[in-house]
């Protein structure tokens, strides 16, 4: 930690506390949250000892009324306003819903920017609220549990989940008061949580296998020395277990001779049938089912052939991702198997097939990503040295922009390790032109219209020139948690455009804002003070951070101008922080203190980088 | 934010068309170990920005060190040559004579007695001329002959691309 880290040690501003981290798996069927104790990871249970939180949330007249358990009891009573598998929904369009929507009985309403809202006694709900009321469930039961707040959450998602979903995954925490230290990759955290690196010190190439209710992802890892690199990942974001108790509902519907038009209380009922069958069959070669007023057996075979199809889709991903990690079948050491839909003999049989070896389940594969997650909340959140564990993840579809004539050109390839910076000039193709459209897009479609939209956003402000003399330099950088941020510069006459990324499916920074003063209009004045306070914290940590910077490097790196500059800055930073009760005064003043010490920060980031491996012989290198 | 490192200097290891993978692999865990946001999730918001900037830049830095083809382009623009795709083709007429086959024998291939062994074989053949052209590059970039090495670089942009195809086909003939 040489570069960033700048307080010496025992000068810290405070002393080293234990804080609260915790890993939450926000599934598609039920969700779970896990601590670390005593270097264990544990998931929590509620007062009754349930480790599992169905994703369920009951809205009535006055609002939430329940999540979990109870509100699960109402799912066949009151269909239309028990609100389950709304992971599905996150990050997606309406039109997306046309594809899929279907196998969900709710009602939709268009919300801002083409959101889907779903029709509740309560008003009109986003998927987004909806995760919110989940996540918020699950960090009370960790509250209980901590006796205090909780300091910092990793919140997994889908390898597979593209920007625009792990995005909404973030405004979810962000809207349930929760800090994000990361959002992880489920199959990364269950890699985690096996612990693999720990007992062998050769490399190793894992596959790790995950089918939850409504994800599938695959990810291929190698591990070495505490070192998790991922490969490859693939899969379908919109393929789970759940697709499989949809085809032997129908199929029941079929047999009982019933049209396509159910109730969504008859539907309810048949999927609660066939996902009761589902499980019965993993131990008898044949159920009896009785719905409604017929009955009638479905064979382990009949099941079977219901399911292959969808089993085989995933088997083909797991192929394509082997051959993206440039690994071979006969390469992969460990087969992981995660996920409650893992638990249907038929899948573990067929992945066995496929990678001629016994997948490893023997760690609970409804646990085993809040696990991990844990594990990684644990570092993050600094109370564990992280020296020996590292993720190195990748980005799962390729980020690209439209181009003339509706094409995509690819900016950055899947499975590109993160975080991830490009950068790509464009022109003005006529006189005068002062503004220009970029529409980003995610998928690995020649066609845009066939890939996902994530923003368009449009550069103001080109200086009027002829034709081709404009430079106009546009970033794109992807963070650890997958999301992207976009600046633009024209660059012959340096002038940064302000760009807004207007997210095609999700909340705008506003509509975030104005949900949660909503949420906590009775505590406007906590919120002021806290935000106050929050300010306060980082102004004097970046005082203390710059102070250090520059007795240490000051000398070679910045002329005494420069110096002088940062020094005057400093000093107002201190007198405004002790003078100004208002936090957003403060936080422009923060801004604008690291602005002006961007470069000097720059310098010693490249310094540190020259100076990392410098001075080491090529066996030092090698034994670290 | 600008950065000026060189991406030699980042691996610290000499300016040179010859790269020790397995090295090279262990530096990059080594940096990203103290470098990767991941160290940094519960530090101010400057050092998480940071922190992305220079991970980012340590694996841009390691993709294209990686890369043949890409370190080749990269060792070219460090000499203030422009060796980016489209800003040249090669004028060995029977090198294009020889593409042109290929990309003839990639086409055919689907319809083929044995699709997917004929493209093994097509691939076999192409990644070999992929690994001569390499050596072509290295051989005139020693000697500073680097309109050469340029000529030999637009060899080689044919030859990824071509082994890209390939693989693609056989993704698609493989999902069939």
């Amino acid at each position: 930690m040489a570069l960033l880290q700048i307080s010496e040690p025992g000068q810290s501003p405070q002393p080293h506390q234990r804080k609260h981290a915790v890993g939450i798996d926000l599934g598609t069927t039920n969700s779970l949250v896990a601590t670390v104790r005593s270097g264990m990871a544990e998931v929590l249970a509620d007062e009754q000892g349930r480790e599992l939180l169905p994703s369920v949330v009951h809205y009535t007249k006055e609002g939430v009324s329940c999540v979990g358990y109870e509100a699960a009891e109402h799912s066949t009573s009151d269909p239309l306003n028990t609100l389950s598998s709304v992971k599905r929904l996150l990050g997606r369009g309406l039109n997306d819903l046309k594809t899929f929507g279907t196998q969900l009985p709710y009602e939709f309403a268009e919300g801002s920017g083409g959101m889907p809202k779903i029709k509740t006694a309560a008003g009109l709900v986003s998927p987004i609220q909806v995760s919110a009321e989940i996540l918020r469930k699950l960090a009370g039961r960790a509250e209980i549990a901590f006796d205090s707040v909780i300091d910092g959450a990793v919140i997994t998602v889908p390898a597979y989940f593209d920007e625009a979903q792990r995005q909404a995954t973030k405004d979810a925490a962000t809207l349930a008061g929760i800090k994000v230290l990361r959002l992880l990759n489920e199959p990364t955290a269950a890699a985690i949580a096996y612990g693999l690196d720990q007992d062998s010190v050769a490399e190793r190439v894992i596959a790790i296998y995950d089918l939850g209710g409504g994800t599938f992802d695959i990810s291929i890892l190698r591990l070495s020395k505490g070192v998790f690199e991922v490969l490859a990942t693939g899969g379908d974001s919109a393929l789970g277990g759940d697709d499989f108790d949809l085809e032997i509902a129908n199929w029941i519907r079929q047999q009982m001779g019933m049209g396509e038009d159910l109730d969504p209380t008859e539907q309810r009922i048949l999927i609660e049938t066939a996902k009761l069958a589902k499980e019965e069959l993993s131990q008898l070669d044949q159920v009896e089912l009785e719905v409604l007023d017929w009955q009638g057996i479905l064979t382990k075979d009949t099941m079977h052939s219901l399911i292959d199809g969808l089993i085989d889709t995933t088997l083909r991903a797991c192929k394509k991702s082997l051959r993206d990690a440039d690994v071979s079948l006969d390469q992969v050491n460990d087969v992981i198997l995660v996920g409650g839909s893992t638990r249907t003999p038929r899948v573990s049989e067929k992945v066995a097939q496929l990678f001629g070896s016994t997948p490893r389940c023997n760690l609970d594969p409804d646990k085993v990503v809040a696990m991990g997650a844990a594990l990684q909340a644990e570092v993050l959140v600094g109370n564990k040295s992280g020296d020996d564990m590292l993720l190195l993840d990748v980005i799962p579809l390729s980020l690209g922009i439209e181009t003339m004539g509706g094409l995509i050109e690819k900016i950055i390839h899947r499975n590109t390790t993160i975080p991830v910076a490009k950068a790509q000039e464009f022109t003005t193709f006529k006189d005068g032109q002062t503004a220009m459209a970029v529409h980003i897009l995610q998928g690995e479609r020649e066609l845009a219209s066939d890939c996902r939209s994530l923003a368009r956003f449009e550069l103001r402000g080109i200086p009027p020139m002829v034709a081709g003399a404009a430079k106009i330099r546009v970033s794109y950088q992807v963070d650890a948690d997958g999301l992207l941020s976009v600046t633009a510069r024209e660059l012959t006459s340096n002038v940064e455009s302000r760009i807004e990324v207007k997210p095609s499916y999700g909340l705008g920074e506003d509509e975030i804002t104005t949900m949660l003063q909503d949420s906590f209009s009775h505590a406007r004045d906590d919120m002021q003070a806290r935000a106050l306070r929050e300010q306060q914290v980082d102004a004097d940590r970046m005082v203390e951070d710059l102070q250090a910077a520059i007795a240490k490097d000051a000398e070679a790196l910045l002329s005494s101008e420069e110096r002088q500059c940062l020094v005057v800055a400093i000093q107002e930073l201190k007198a405004l922080r002790e003078s100004t009760k208002e936090h957003r005064v403060l936080a422009r003043q923060i801004e604008s203190v690291a602005k002006a010490s961007e470069e000097f920060a720059a310098r010693r980031m490249d310094a540190s980088i020259k100076s990392a491996l410098a001075g080491q012989s090529l066996d030092q290198v090698e034994k670290g | 934010m600008k950065l000026s490192s060189n991406f030699f200097e980042i691996f610290a290891i000499p300016v040179a068309w010859q790269v020790d993978r397995a090295q090279l692999h262990s530096r990059y865990r080594q940096l990203q170990q103290e470098f990767h946001p991941d160290r940094y999730a519960s530090g101010s918001e400057t050092e998480k920005r940071l922190a992305v900037q220079t991970a980012s830049l340590i694996n841009q830095a390691y993709e294209t060190l990686k890369s043949p083809l890409k370190r080749a382009q990269y060792l070219l623009e460090q000499q203030a040559i422009d060796a980016s795709q489209e800003s040249h083709i090669t004028s060995d007429t029977s090198f294009l004579m020889t593409q042109i086959e290929l990309r003839e024998a990639l086409a055919e291939a689907p319809s083929s007695a044995d699709p997917l062994a004929a493209l093994e074989d097509l691939r076999a053949g192409v990644a070999n001329s992929y690994l001569e052209q390499q050596a072509e590059f290295a051989g005139h970039y020693e000697s500073d002959n680097f309109d050469h090495a340029l000529n030999s670089l637009a060899k080689m942009q044919f030859s990824s691309k071509l082994l890209d195809e390939i693989e693609q086909l056989e993704a698609e003939l493989e999902d069939l």
